[in-house]
């Protein structure tokens, strides 16, 4: 037990290495079973150490002290319980597959081996951040995904858009790891420890609802909303699917973004300590569920309206964790993670159908030429808008019957919930009747393929999992970490069911009519809202506000500093100093004759002024000098 | 009857002065260095005799690391001005002027 949790983290890292150091002169075939069986092996592992906590232990295992001095003490210890195993086993499951998927989906692309490196590496640092059982080790693996994003969303750095997405991604998230390294500092200054045990049982020393604690949560959610694209650092996830395909997948849908969720979940003992931090969390989570899902409506790119769904369901997570429903937000984490991978991976079979064209309006007739691509992302759509005994309808559900049902306004966020719930099915059925296209495409003469069954099957296995997900007991599991859930009454249960199901058959119903019966009335409907069109086609306007508020005063005084103050001010303190002296040795360059004598004379006319100014100070001349 | 002090200072100056004015005046290395020993002999003898007369060991001390100083000195000195010969250059002190700017 205590060696598996270190095992499940250093597989992917050895897989990371050897790629790193030797894929460019292996083979590709091993270069991809290498990344690929190394995540598999640490699935497998991680399912080991889930017999081993379902059999009831858990582990906080110190391998070494990382530093000493004085009361600052870091350990390095991993931390397994039942949410941290929820983690790995996803981690590493959907991890998996989306490698296999990757053989597949990168067999052309000449930097395979790099590619594999990184999605190693991603891997690696995200069990870390996961299984770390310190804050510490904690922000190590936070930046650590945060680099390994960097570096896999500017995969294809010979495309510019790429370069700057990866740039915009990486600032974003650096503003969120300062959050946490504050939230770190605060916590140590108030509470002398950084490991999780420590940390849980002291932290009832702080006064509940203070100052202090408030301030430790919300730094702490300043991290949580970066790394999870929630308003409003959210701007870099959707430049993020410069990224290649299965990148998208693994980490800016099912695992990384969902790091904020996990971060929440694991400090509940924080959250619930600090309210008003908690109802930040849920008001940030319920708001930008609506936005992100209003902006999904108005998109055409496929990848771009995946990526708004996805912080759309994050939303959802982050408002089910603020009102501390924290097994509804893990179970929408968990379901999420099979659905949406597997929409992002259908979605890389369509784009490389359509040689990388994303323009939805551009796709159609994929029934006939892409069928099993067809019929799972139907499933993964059907999950995502809550499909009744699908996997997305009992977790959605869960959380937005704890936003209805909890004492507080936490009903306000229940509605807004609903209606992203109804927002959802319309932009996920536009998408697919749009791009997937029915019978009146059929005329259509382009020649499709279906990808290769190395990328079909990871989809066809994430399908099953989006259908059956909804089984699995993810609360009583998680209950020792976050205690048991409320019962619900059947009535209850299925009256919220229907109320949501009914959001989702209005926002479907819309959809077909507009997209598969009446398209005219859909341009129409565009006309009609003019102005709330555009604003939603462009975002709001959020990355224009940012532009105009932050990155243009930067860039100005950036151009200030090096046009003005670096060769005037700077450039000329030091240019003077310089021509200051070069200009004085001209002049006293003429004492240096290389005579001795001379040099000796200047000694004894020193040593002789030496003594007089002494001798003055001592009053043994006729002249006072000094006191 | 005792010499008074003041003609071991005396004759400390006298040698000092000689060894300045030679040091200054003459061209030929070896004799600047022996000026220059004169010098600093002459300081040994002032500060011996101050530290008789004051009934303290502080100048006597000096006096030793003068001298200690010195001979460190003569080694280098010594093996300066042997390069030079042997580099074939003039024993001139007014003719060594690569320093010279």
């Amino acid at each position: 037990m205590d060696t598996l949790a270190l095992l499940v983290l250093l597989t992917p890292l050895a897989g990371f290495i050897v790629n790193a150091l030797f894929g460019r002169l292996l083979p590709r075939r091993i270069v991809g079973w290498i990344g690929a069986g190394s995540i598999g092996l640490a699935f497998v592992l991680a399912l080991l150490a889930l017999s081993q906590v379902l059999g009831g232990h858990r582990l906080d295992q110190t391998y070494f002290t990382w530093w000493q001095s004085a009361d600052f003490n870091v350990p390095f210890n991993l931390y397994l319980d039942q949410l941290s195993t929820l983690m790995i086993l996803v981690i590493t499951g959907v991890g998996f597959l989306i490698h296999v998927y990757s053989i597949g989906y990168m067999r052309e692309d000449p930097g395979y081996s790099r590619f594999f490196a990184y999605m190693n590496l991603f891997v690696f640092t995200m069990l870390l951040l996961v299984l770390s059982g310190n804050l510490l080790w904690l922000i190590i693996g936070w930046a650590g995904v945060g680099l390994s994003s960097y570096l896999l969303i500017g995969f294809w750095f010979e495309r510019t858009s790429a370069v700057f997405a990866a740039r915009k991604a990486f600032v974003m998230n650096t503003i969120g790891d300062v959050g946490m390294v504050f939230a770190a500092f605060l916590i140590f200054l108030n509470l002398r420890v950084l490991d999780y045990q420590g940390l849980f049982s002291r932290v009832h020393q702080l006064p509940k609802g203070g100052g202090v604690i408030t301030a430790i949560c919300l730094l702490l959610l300043l991290g949580a909303v970066a790394k999870s694209a929630q308003l409003p650092l959210h701007t870099w996830l959707p430049d993020a699917m410069e990224g290649p395909t299965p990148v998208s997948a693994l980490i800016h849908a099912a695992t990384m973004v969902t790091a904020g969720v996990y971060l929440v979940a694991r400090m509940h003992l924080l959250y619930d300590w600090a309210p008003t931090a908690a109802a930040t969390v849920a008001v940030i989570g319920g708001v930008t569920a609506l936005y992100a899902a209003t902006i999904g409506t108005a998109q055409i790119d496929i990848k771009r309206i995946l990526a708004y769904s996805t912080m759309s369901q994050i939303g959802y997570m982050f408002l089910a964790v603020g009102i501390g429903a924290y097994t509804a937000g893990m179970f929408h984490f968990m379901t999420h993670a099979f659905f949406k991978a597997l929409l992002f991976l259908a979605a890389g079979n369509v784009i490389h159908a359509f040689h990388e064209d994303q323009d939805i309006r551009h796709m159609g007739n994929l029934r006939a030429g892409l069928p099993i691509t067809f019929w799972t992302f139907l499933i993964g759509t059907l999950s995502i808008s809550g499909f009744p005994l699908l996997a997305g309808f009992f977790s959605k559900d869960e959380i937005i019957r704890g936003a209805l049902s909890a004492a507080g306004g936490e009903y306000v966020l229940g509605i807004l919930a609903l209606i992203t719930a109804g927002l959802t099915a319309f932009y996920m059925f536009r998408l697919f009747i749009v791009a997937f296209g029915w019978e009146w495409l059929a005329h259509d003469d382009r020649h499709l393929h279906e990808a290769l069954p190395v990328q079909t099957i990871p989809i066809v296995i994430l399908a099953a999992g989006a259908v059956v997900g909804g089984y699995i007991p993810v609360a009583s599991f998680l209950s020792p970490v976050f205690g048991q859930p409320a019962e619900v009454g059947t009535l209850a249960f299925w009256g919220l069911a229907g109320l949501t199901l009914a959001a989702s058959a209005v926002g479907f119903a819309v959809a077909y009519v507009l997209y598969a019966r009446r398209p005219e009335l859909a341009v129409a409907w565009r006309t009609r809202l003019g102005p709330i069109f555009t604003l939603v086609e462009h975002k709001y306007y959020v990355d224009e506000l940012y532009d105009r508020v932050f990155v243009r005063p930067c860039l100005a005084l950036a151009r200030f500093l090096n046009d003005i103050v670096e060769p005037r001010v700077i450039d000329g303190a030091v240019n003077g100093i310089a021509d200051f002296f070069l200009l004085e040795a001209r002049e006293f360059r003429l004492i240096q004759t290389g005579r001795v004598s001379s040099y000796a004379l200047w000694t004894l006319g020193g040593a002789i002024g030496i003594v007089l100014v002494v001798a003055g100070f001592l009053g043994y001349l006729p002249v006072r000098l000094g006191g | 009857m005792p010499v008074p002090a003041y003609s071991f200072l005396l004759l400390s100056g006298v040698l000092f002065t000689m060894g300045a004015v030679g040091f200054l005046i003459r061209r030929n290395p070896l004799v600047v260095f022996m000026c220059i020993e004169l010098m600093l002999n002459a300081v040994n003898l002032a500060f011996v005799a101050i530290s008789r007369y004051l009934n303290s060991l502080d100048g006597v001390i000096f006096a030793f690391l003068v001298i200690t100083v010195a001979a460190a000195e003569v080694v280098v000195g010594i093996a300066i001005i042997v390069q030079v010969y042997r580099a074939g250059r003039p024993m001139d002190v007014d003719d060594l002027d690569l320093m010279k700017e």
